[in-house]
């Protein structure tokens, strides 16, 4: 498996043993998904609707799951959008901020190259806070790493 | 939520104001500092400053000793560095999904044959 991460994205790409109808299957129906997710979806994917439950993650029971599924290409493409505010309710969001969750399937030798990306945290004004306290603060993490060590020692 | 084990969010809006900015750039001494040396040069009231390290102390960025009657504060680096280890996070809890799905198609697949 690989990784790309920037400021703004997560991209996974993972190859799988198994046909694509199998992960297409395995990703998109919605208690397949919970599965291997570990959440608790209480209605299917369908394009243009929102699909809620809840996470089953041990010690993370309480947070809620809340996705709209954007885009459904027969075993080709799986998109879901979620608000931020699922993740900082306590900020203001503008009525498009949506974290993009993308599913890509392609059939392989072997079975599916799988490509996950999840975009758009730059949406999330603490990610430009980051950027803010990055560029303000010269030397932060040799700083940060030093205060460790007097804050620990 | 794919970053479920941390949560940033009071830190992150603890940190996005620029008059706590300032307050944690100048904590990140490691030193203890008292209201007075922090709100040297800020256009701010003693109280003004003192309502600003509240949120940090609030957030677990700052922590806050009495010393005699002087209040003193002192940066906790760790809340910041788990803050910027968001993206990281939510990145490992994929890996840890893609390991669960991996093993959920392959195995049935190895089943079937």
């Amino acid at each position: 498996m690989t990784t790309a991460e920037s400021q703004d994205k997560i991209v996974k790409v993972v190859e799988l043993k198994a046909p694509v109808a199998r992960v297409w299957q395995a990703i998109t129906n919605h208690e397949e998904f919970g599965e291997w997710f570990m959440v608790r979806l209480d209605n299917p994917f369908e394009v243009g609707k929102v699909t809620t439950g809840n996470i089953t993650y041990p010690g993370h029971e309480d947070m809620e799951w809340v996705s709209t599924t954007e885009r459904l290409e027969h075993e080709k493409l799986f998109v879901f959008s979620w608000p931020p505010s699922a993740v900082d309710p306590d900020t203001e969001y503008g009525e498009d901020a949506k974290v993009m969750v993308e599913f890509k399937f392609e059939p392989t030798e072997l079975g599916t190259r799988l490509t996950i990306t999840e975009s758009g945290f730059s949406q999330f004004p603490e990610s430009k806070r980051l950027e803010v306290l990055r560029s303000n603060t010269e030397g932060w993490n040799i700083q940060a790493e030093n205060i460790s060590i007097y804050v620990s020692g | 939520m794919s970053a479920g084990s941390v949560n940033p969010a009071p830190v992150f809006s603890a940190l996005g104001d620029p008059i706590r900015l300032e307050l944690v750039s100048r904590l990140s001494d490691g030193r203890e500092h008292s209201i007075k040396q922090l709100a040297d040069g800020l256009q701010l009231t003693r109280q003004g400053v003192t309502k600003h390290l509240n949120v940090l102390n609030e957030a677990g960025i700052v922590s806050r000793e009495f010393v005699g009657r002087e209040c003193r504060f002192t940066l906790l680096p760790e809340s910041i560095n788990s803050a910027q280890d968001y993206l990281a996070c939510a990145s490992a809890q994929w890996d840890d999904a893609i390991a669960r799905l991996k093993l959920k198609v392959e195995d049935q697949i190895k089943g079937s044959e």
